[in-house]
Formats: C-alpha cells, structure tokens, sequence
C-alpha cells in the first residue's frame, strides 16, 4: 500500500462571527495517499471547501480558524505553521484550482505572467528556460498555439481554456498533492468531460495525488479511486469508489446516489432526502442527519455515532454492532 | 488600444466645440453692452461705437464665434483691459504657477491617498484602518481656506520653517525659462534657488492636496477590498506569492481602474479649482490670474482662462482614458 | 391529432455587436438561428444543449420577453407575436416563467406573500382577501407553510425559494410554464425535491412544461420530448425514451456520452469532443457541429443539414441520415 502524503486528522474549523462560533468543519480525519485521487464529497454547506482552504492555509481570517487537529504534509504538521512556511509549500507542493475559471485569472494580466509566476516563486529557473517551460505546460493541457497564448489575456479565452491553464499552473512546479475545488463545475458537459479526462491523463503521468472536491457523484464515480462523504461538516462515510456506490452504508450517502434521476432510464419519481441541510452549530445532540434519516432510531436523536470500519467506514450506527 | 485612443480623440472634437460655445456665450451674457461695460459708464456713444466695430460686435453673432474661433487657433486670446497687454503672453507665467503647483500637490494626494488606502485595505479593521479612514473623513470636511490659515499660522508665524506666501521669497528672482521654477532653476544649476522654490511650495501644496488626498485614499480603501476578495488574487495565494507583493504588484493594477477615475477628476478640479490656495497663499496662478481679473472686470481675461482652464479639464479627461486603456486590456472591447 | 398547445415556427434571433469608429454594426450573433417546435398540452418538452447554444433565447421568445428577429409563435393557434401589448399582457397570464436563480428572482424587500400575490395584483384576479387566502393555498401546495406568507427571502434555503418561485408561477393558473434551468442552482438531495414536486403539480393541473436545462439525467427524468440544441439550431428531436436510448445526431451522441454517471462499473467508451463551441457570431460553414464532430464528411463543411424525419419518425438534423 502506498504511503499517506497528506493527513487530516480531526481537524476542525470554525468561523466567528456576531452570532459565536460556526463549526463548519467539525473534527474529519482523511488521508490521502500518493499518487491517487480522492473524492471529497458533499452537498453546499458541508464543509468540503473550507477544508480545502483549511489544508492550504487560506482561510479568510478573521472570522476562520483552525481549532483544533492536525494536517500532516509528509509527516509535518501544517495546521498551524508560519506564514513563511505555508508560501513554500503553496503552489510548490500543494496546488489548487478552483471552481470559477472565469473569475480565477486575473484580467490584467498575461496567461504568460500568471503561469510562470509559481515557477519564478519555487523554482530557481534561468529566464530563457522560462518560455520554454510555460509552452510545455500549456501543451501538456492541451492547449493549442502555445507560444502565441502566452502573451494574451485572460478575457481571449473560453471558460474551458482557461481552466486549462488553471491548471497548468497548478502543475507549474509539480507539486505532490493538487486541491481541485469543484474544477468542472461551471463548465459544460463536453467541456468537463476534457477536464476530467486531462486531470486523470495527469494523475498517471506525473504520480500527483490530487483531491477532487466536488457535490457531483457522476464526476466521483468515473474519476475517483476513493471517497470521502461529508455531511454538515463531519465525514459520514468513505472508502473504495466501488463500495461506496455498490454498498452505501450511511443513509446520507444512499439518499444522495438514489437521488440522481438516471441517464439510461425513466423513474416515476425520485427518491428524495426529506428536509434540508441544517445550519452549522444548530444540532447539538444526536446523529446530525437524523432530522432527514429514513431509518432513524431512537438512539440515533441522544447519541452520536463514530466513524467505524476499517477500509470502509461509515458514521451510523445501522452498521455498529452495539446497535 | 489605437483605434480606441483613435475613437476618443474624435470624440473630443465636440467637447471642445461645446466648450468654446459656452465660453464664448460669456461674453453675452454679460449683462447690457459688452463695449460700455468695458469703456465704463462715462464713455461717449462714439467711443462704444468704434469699440463695438473693433470688436466685431456689430456683426451677427455665427461671425462673431467663428473670428473667436479663428483667433483661438491662432494663438490671439485678445488683450488685457487692465494693462493692455495680450492674454496670450500674460496667462503662460499664470498658467505654469497653477500647473507646477498642482503637480506637486497631485504627487502628494496619489502618493500618500494610495498608500493610506491599500494599507486600511490590506490591515482591514485595524487600527491603522480606523485612524487612515478617520484622517480621510477629517480631510474631505476640512475647508481649504482654514487649512490654509492654520498652516501658515504654525509652520509660518509660530515655527517660522516655512514661507506663507508668494512662489519666492521677495527679494530673489529666478530667470523664467519654462516658468516652471522647479525646472527652471535646476537648468540654471542654481539648488540653493531650488530648495527655496520647493519651500514655497510646500504650504499650498499640502492644503491643496488635502481633499484629493482623503478622496484617493477612501477610493483606494473600497476598490483594494474588492481585488482582495476576488477569485484571482486568492489563485495568487495559492500560488505561494507573498501579501506585500500580492497587494502592491497584482491587485493595485486591478483596483486602479477607479482610483484613476478619481484622480482625474481631482486633477481637472485642482487646476480649476486651485483660486482659493491661490488667494490664501498669493500664488501667481491661474486662479489668482482670473480672481483678480474678475475684481477689475477684465472680461477678456475671465474669457480666456476659462477657456484654458476647461481646455485642460477636457485634456487631463481624455488623458484619463488613454490610461483606462494602458491598464486595463479589456477596455478595446468595450 | 389535436392542435398543439405552443408552436413556434423558424425563430430566429439576432444581436448587432456594434463596433469600430462609427458604431456600426460589426457583426451579428446568431443566438437563435430558426428553431421550429411544438408543444402538446400536459406535456413536457425538454430543451438541453450547452451554454450559449440558444436555449433560454428560445425559451424566452417563446413567451416573448425577447422580440424574435424572424418567426411565428403560436399560442392556442394565434399568433402572438401579433398581438397588441393588452392583448399580450392578457396572454402572459397563461404562459409562467420559472427562472434558474431562486435568489435573483426574488424581490429582497418583499414578503413572500406579496411576491406570490403580485401577478395576481397585475392580471385582476380576486379581491384582498381572496387573494390572500390563495396565496396561502398556493404556499401548501408547493410544500411550504401558509405562516412563510410573512417571511422574506433570504430567510429561506435555495429549494425553498425555489418553491415560492413556482408558487408565484402558479398564481394566475397558467396553462405553460417555461422554467429555465429550475433545478441547475440547487443540490442533488433538494434538486429531487423539486423536480418530484413540478411533476406532481403538472397532474394535478394539467400543466405543460418546457423545460430547459444543461443537465441531460435531469431533462430525460422530466420530459417526453426532447429537443437537443447546438450553436443557435435544433439538433435533434424526438421522444425522449428513444433519444437517450438511441441517440442518432454525432452531437447528442457525444454530448451523451460525456455525462459522468454515477456508478464506477460504468466506465464506458467516453466520445471526448475536440475544441470548444465556436462562437454563435462566427459559426463554421456548414453544418455547424462539423468542426467538432467524429464523423464528419465532405458534405458537412459545405452544406447545411435541415431537420429531416428518419426512418423511425424522429427529427435529426445530420448529413448522415440523409
């Protein structure tokens, strides 16, 4: 088995605001391992985002922080380094992209200046080599007229390409673990199926773990080797892609795959999750996917469940033997 | 960028046509004849007569605007009342006063307007924030005039560091070249000439500053916290880069599209608008040039520098533009 | 067969992009580019297709918020585009809209029962008190409280809203509801929700829908027909049920294919498309799918497919069914 490059371990992350302390992310423990892609799963509100950010060090603070754990980066405790320490890891060893390929350029300035800004910032790289670096990058996504892109703006490009070269310079320094935040959201079916079929040509050539955050389970499914399900803030299962999907084992999970109308045939009607998403904070005992559970039992509104398994787990306790 | 600054330049041909209408129309708004206005009350009917056929008065006035207009290009601004002296001559030394001093003053507003803004933007809520914001909101409510007489009453009266008045201390002179002193005497190499222009400078350039500087800085403020909060700059963090260069290199340029609407607008009303500065500080300038104008009636000058001071509205505007283009490389589409 | 309860015949829609020295106009995006379809009551017409192909112009010229550039769009038979604005406004009573965002649509300043009370304020319809009272039925009937009538929006969750958006809908009794992208906005568990609900309400009264949406597991779980645009033109259309089991245009095929679904055994042959979508102001000779497409002949670049029957009664739009 291949060793864990990046730990999260009960890690929790509050924001502070007028009305006190919002846990969104609330004590997860995932780990990923090199070289693979994990699916960070979950509906708005659910934590994965600010996870993410949490993992970067790029929580707007105030009003976020981290409370509490630990993220290990080989072994190296992050949640809580400097500054100075964070910088060289951004963009060098961990690179993210982001949801928003419209907004995520900035408009005045080249893709050129952008793309080699990492590579200036971590890597001692003479300048003539730096041209010849961004057009391989810019081939390696598949992006046409390499040489002349270099010197245009973001504005000349179509949502697609650009995320293309978001994620070119996510990859500028070959970083060991990418944080893909929701990358084929905003884009079109065909378009996102280039984007999911680059990141997975990428993954193979250059052994980049990358974490897919993403509330599509069709993207999860085909993409992603494990998951993890996030539900207000806490991880309510995870394991192998195959498991999850084949045998889901917390009701959250099960809702949200039957919850999909289905490509290949028509349903009478959906499967629903009853209720909404609760607000951060409001259910203070209790498994916090009672209020909606189909199965909830009597324990389930006094106790809360552990996460329990091994490769395979899940946090109910429809699957705990005590039960 | 060039069919744009192209399509600008063209655009400016009606301004200016529009402004030297108005100007023109100044002249007859004035209240009863502009020729017994300018003779005076005990001027004979002969007299107004042959002034009004000089002035081309008696002509329909279509004529009257297009000789206006020919003079202006070619350089005839008319003459002086008061001394008889042609405008064109008189207004230069005025104008270069009025321009060196709202230069320096405009140094003063961007240098410190924007730098006061991106540090309450970059240090949000501290209180760096909150004394910048306050210092700001004390500036856009002080009067000029009362900044001006304070000024002169610490720096000049109790402290004697600072000239109060005048472009030069009384007894020196320096040889007008460009008749922007500061240029003027580093060409000579006289610097002892030079530190003394500079000290002159000071006083009326801080209160003029003052407004524009507050305005910049609160501009500065809100733009800077909008780039901050955007996608693209989070993407630079992400990307490692540190906060000092994150601010002043990648989001300046992007919160610089309002901030240089502001400054232009603060510099076109400066140039105007410096009369007050002027007066306070007997600053030979253009302002003053105008005041003093208006207190002997002196019609054609009034004429004149308006038209001057709008021609460099309408410039300093147009100049604004070419640089919206500069930075943004979004605007050709527009 | 009975008359169609919507028609719209060769619609077309044109933005001038004004441009150069002079303002003149430099070239024309052909948003909508001769769409014809119709629509039978009680049922439901999808419309899928990827941003920028058309498919909200048309939804909107359908009920003319958008003046068509060319094209009929019959209503009950009459042609509306016709129409005096009274005449227009009385019309618009039964043609609803359902719009993608639940935030922006809705007044902030507003409670919600003034929000679903306006229409009915606007086409005469009860006095004060009749109106309060259906405002409040109309609140139970999408699945919220008569007491929410008091609250504001932004009291209220993303599938909430969305439900006032169609309680606001159903107001005046509309006999065709045009929600575009309804559900696009919302997550998978509330995206159920309110998809279950709109099939529900379209029972009960007998409502027809057209449906437009970029989501294809979406449009096939909602609709009958479905229409799939590409650049402005309407690819294919046909039932749904064979449409997504036999897809016949090399566009609906890809556009297929490219979903990911939900279920890792499911790995199949994914057809990726080359390129992006050309722009609608400088759309390829041709067939316009013709730059993109896997299967492209000669023909393509060169002549324009038209909207043909196949052997088995579907409209496709592709050189190699001719």
């Amino acid at each position: 088995m291949a060793d864990s490059i990046l730990e999260v371990k009960d890690l929790r992350t509050s924001f502070f605001t007028d009305d006190g302390e919002v846990p969104a992310v609330d004590g997860i423990t995932f780990s990923v391992k090199e070289g693979e892609i994990l699916g960070l799963v979950g509906e708005s509100g659910c934590g994965k985002s600010v996870t993410s950010l949490s993992i970067m060090g790029l929580l707007p603070s105030p009003p976020g922080k981290i409370v509490g754990g630990q993220i290990l980066y080989k072994g190296e405790d992050i949640s809580h380094a400097k500054e100075s320490r964070m910088r060289k890891l951004r963009g060098n060893d961990i690179a993210m992209i982001f949801q928003e390929p419209m907004t995520s350029l900035n408009p005045v300035f080249t893709i050129g200046e952008q793309l080699t800004e990492a590579i200036r910032l971590h890597k001692k790289m003479p300048k003539k080599d730096l041209e010849a670096r961004a057009v391989d990058l810019l081939k390696m996504v598949g992006l046409p007229r390499a040489r002349e892109l270099l010197k245009e703006y973001p504005h000349e490009l179509s949502g697609g390409m650009r995320q293309r070269v978001m994620i070119a310079i996510a990859m500028s320094c070959d970083p060991k673990v990418l944080i893909a935040d929701e990358p084929t959201t905003a884009l079109d079916v065909t378009i996102q199926a280039q984007i999911l079929d680059l990141m997975a040509k990428l993954n193979r050539e250059t052994h980049t773990a990358i974490i897919l955050i993403t509330h599509d389970l069709g993207v999860v499914a085909q993409v992603c080797k494990r998951v993890v399900v996030m539900y207000a803030g806490k991880v309510v299962e995870q394991g192998d892609v195959r498991d999850i999907f084949n045998h889901p084992e917390h009701p959250y999970t099960e809702g949200l795959i039957r919850s999909i109308p289905d490509l290949f045939s028509k349903k009478d009607t959906l499967y629903t999750i009853k209720g909404s998403v609760p607000k951060p904070g409001s259910i203070k005992k209790g498994c916090l996917f009672a209020p909606r559970c189909p199965y909830v039992m009597d324990k389930c509104r006094t106790a809360e469940p552990e996460l329990t398994g091994d490769r395979h787990k899940s946090r109910c306790f429809l699957h705990r033997e005590d039960a | 960028m060039l069919s744009y600054s192209i399509k600008r330049l063209l655009m400016l041909i009606p301004v200016l046509i529009g402004m030297t209408l108005i100007v023109f129309g100044i002249i007859h708004a004035i209240p009863g004849n502009p020729a017994q206005t300018i003779l005076g009350t005990k001027a004979t009917p002969e007299a107004i007569h042959n002034l009004n056929q000089a002035l081309g008065l008696d002509q329909p006035w279509y004529i009257q605007y297009f000789t206006y207009l020919k003079n202006i290009f070619s350089g005839n601004l008319g003459t002086s009342i008061q001394d008889n002296m042609p405008i064109a001559r008189e207004i230069w030394p005025h104008l270069a006063a009025t321009i060196e001093l709202s230069f320096v003053a405009m140094v003063i507003a961007v240098v410190v307007g924007i730098n006061a803004g991106i540090i309450s933007a970059w240090k949000q809520n501290s209180a760096l924030d909150y004394s910048a914001m306050i210092l700001a909101l004390i500036g856009v409510s002080m009067p000029i005039f009362w900044l001006g007489l304070l000024e002169q009453w610490l720096f000049s009266v109790k402290l004697n560091w600072l000239p109060s008045i005048g472009r030069l201390d009384i007894v020196s002179t320096v040889r007008p070249i460009t008749n922007l002193y500061l240029i003027d005497t580093l060409i000579e190499g006289q610097f002892s000439q030079f530190w003394m222009v500079v000290r002159h400078l000071i006083l009326p350039a801080i209160a003029l500053a003052t407004i524009p500087t507050a305005i910049i800085a609160r501009m500065t403020r809100s733009s800077m916290l909008e780039v901050l909060k955007s996608d693209y700059i989070r993407t630079t963090k992400a990307k490692g880069e540190r906060m000092g260069l994150i601010v002043y290199k990648y989001a300046l340029k992007n919160a610089f599209i309002p901030i240089l609407t502001v400054i232009g607008l603060q510099t076109g009303l400066m140039l105007g608008g410096a009369i007050l500065t002027e007066t306070i500080f007997g600053w030979p300038g253009i302002g003053l040039y105008v005041y003093n104008a208006i207190q002997y009636r002196d019609y054609p000058v009034i004429q004149s520098g308006i038209l001057v001071i709008a021609f460099l509205f309408v410039m300093v505007n147009f100049v604004t533009d070419l640089l919206y283009g500069l930075i943004d490389p979004r605007i050709k589409y527009r | 067969m009975s008359e169609p309860l919507l028609k719209v015949e060769g619609l077309k829609k044109y933005f001038p992009i004004k441009g150069g020295l002079l303002g003149k106009v430099s070239e024309t995006v052909r948003a909508v580019d001769g769409v014809s379809f119709s629509v039978n009551e009680g049922e439901t017409l999808g419309i899928v297709g990827e941003s920028g192909c058309g498919k909200s112009t048309t939804g909107r010229m359908a009920m003319r918020l958008i003046e068509p550039t060319a094209g009929k769009v019959f209503f009950e038979g009459k042609d509306i585009l016709n129409l005096s604005k009274s005449e227009m406004r009385r019309t618009r009573k039964d043609i609803q809209m359902i719009f993608q965002d639940p935030f922006a649509s809705l007044n902030p300043r507003q409670t919600v029962g003034r929000i679903i009370e306006e229409p009915m304020i606007v086409h005469h319809m009860g006095n004060s008190s009749e109106r309060r009272k259906r405002v409040d039925e109309l609140l139970e009937l999408v699945g919220l409280s008569a007491y929410y009538a008091k609250r504001y929006p932004h009291q209220f969750s993303g599938g909430q809203r969305q439900r006032i958006g169609i309680a606001r809908a159903l107001a005046v009794r509309p006999k065709l509801i045009i929600a575009d992208e309804p559900v696009s906005a919302l997550d998978v568990s509330v995206q159920s929700q309110v998809l279950n609900l709109l099939q529900d309400l379209q029972k009960r009264f007998n409502l027809t829908y057209i449906f437009i949406a970029h989501d294809l597991s979406v449009v096939r779980h909602i609709s009958n027909r479905v229409a799939v645009m590409y650049l402005g033109k309407i690819v294919e259309i046909s039932d749904s049920e064979r449409l997504y089991d036999h897809p016949e245009h090399p566009y609906t095929k890809a556009l297929l294919s490219a979903v990911p679904i939900p279920d890792p055994d499911n790995k199949t042959n994914r057809i990726i498309l080359k390129g992006d979508v050309p722009s609608p102001a400088h759309p390829p000779a041709g067939c316009p799918f013709h730059d993109r497409c896997p299967v492209a002949m000669d023909i393509c670049a060169k002549e324009v497919p038209v909207l043909k029957k196949t052997e088995d009664g579907r409209l496709v739009s592709c050189h190699l069914y001719d």
